[in-house]
C-alpha cells in the first residue's frame, strides 16, 4: 500500500515537472539566465509547489505518524555548515550546466532521451563516490533531503 | 535583462507547481517520507534494508510520467553535449549528496517546511546556476 502511495506520487510529481516546462533544459536555462532574455515561468513552477507544500507541511509536522502507519521522517537538522553551501553550489553548477536537476533528468531518461541517460548515469556516479567516500570517512551523516 | 515573452509559461507552469505541491504533499502524509528526488535515489545507492521499496516505487513513478505525458508533452531538445552532460551530472550526484537536496528537497519541500538550511541551499544552488549561466552565454 505505501509503495503504491509513493508509485502515485512519483507519478503526480513526474506530470508536474513536464507540465511545468522543468524537463526543458532550455526553458532551465532561460530561467537562470537573467542577465540576458529571462523567462521568469519556472518560479511559478516553485511558487504553486511551496504554495502547496506549505500546507501539507503544516499539517505533516502535527502529526507522529503518517497516514499508512509508518513514521514521520522528517528532516531535524538546522544548522548551516560547509558542506550544505559547498554542495549546493556544486549542485548549482551542474543544474547550469546541463539545464538539469535530477528529477527532470530521470523522467527524460524515461522518455527515451539518450543524452538524458549520460546525465543520469554520470549523476549516479557522484552519488556513488559521494557513499563510498562517505564510507571511508567512516563518519555516517543522514540524509536530510 | 528583459522578460523572454515568448517562452513564458505562467499557467502550465503554475499548474505544474501546483501538481508537484501535491505530489510532495501525499508522499509526506501518507508514507511521512519528503519528496526530494536527490535524497530518494541516493537513499537508494546507499541502500538500508526494508528502506528501497518506496523509493523504488516513487521512481517508477517518474518513470512513468512522460507514457503518461506522451499525448501532451512534445519532447524538449538538450542542447549539451555528451561531456559537458557527464561533468553536469556529476557535479549534481555529487553537489546533491554533500548538500543533502536539490530543488525537490530544498527548493520545494525544505522552503515549504520553512526550513533555514534549505533555504540556504535553495540561494546557494540559484545563485550558482545563475552564475553558471552567465558565464557559459555571455563570457564563452
Amino acid at each position: 500500500m505505501s509503495a503504491l502511495a509513493a508509485f502515485a506520487a512519483g507519478l503526480l510529481f513526474g506530470i508536474g515537472l513536464i507540465l511545468g516546462g522543468m524537463t526543458d533544459p532550455g526553458k532551465v536555462i532561460g530561467f537562470l539566465d537573467i542577465a540576458g532574455s529571462w523567462d521568469p515561468s519556472l518560479a511559478f513552477v516553485m511558487g504553486g509547489a511551496v504554495l502547496v507544500g506549505l500546507f501539507a507541511f503544516a499539517l505533516a509536522r502535527r502529526r507522529a505518524t503518517a497516514l499508512l502507519g509508518g513514521a514521520m521522517h522528517l528532516p531535524q537538522r538546522r544548522d548551516v555548515d560547509l558542506r550544505l553551501v559547498l554542495g549546493s553550489v556544486v549542485f548549482g553548477i551542474g543544474w547550469g550546466l546541463a539545464g538539469f536537476c535530477p528529477g527532470p533528468a530521470l523522467v527524460s531518461f524515461a522518455s527515451g532521451e539518450g543524452k538524458a541517460a549520460i546525465f543520469v548515469a554520470a549523476m549516479l556516479g557522484g552519488m556513488i563516490m559521494y557513499t563510498g567516500m562517505e564510507r571511508l570517512a567512516s563518519r555516517p551523516r543522514g540524509r536530510a533531503a | 535583462m528583459s522578460i523572454d515573452w515568448t517562452h513564458f509559461t505562467p499557467w502550465s507552469s503554475l499548474a505544474g507547481g501546483v501538481l508537484i505541491g501535491l505530489a510532495a504533499a501525499m508522499l509526506v502524509l501518507l508514507n511521512g517520507r519528503i519528496a526530494g528526488i536527490s535524497g530518494i535515489v541516493g537513499g537508494l545507492v546507499a541502500a538500508r534494508r526494508g528502506d528501497a521499496a518506496w523509493r523504488v516505487a516513487f521512481v517508477l513513478g517518474l518513470f512513468a510520467a512522460p507514457l503518461v505525458m506522451l499525448l501532451y508533452a512534445t519532447a524538449p531538445r538538450i542542447d549539451a553535449g555528451a561531456g559537458t552532460l557527464a561533468v553536469a551530472g556529476l557535479l549534481v550526484g555529487l553537489g546533491t549528496s554533500y548538500g543533502s537536496g536539490c530543488t525537490s528537497g530544498h527548493g520545494v519541500c525544505g522552503l515549504s517546511r520553512l526550513s533555514p538550511r534549505s533555504l540556504v541551499a535553495t540561494a546557494a544552488f540559484m545563485a550558482a546556476g545563475v552564475a553558471t549561466v552567465y558565464l557559459a552565454r555571455h563570457f564563452a
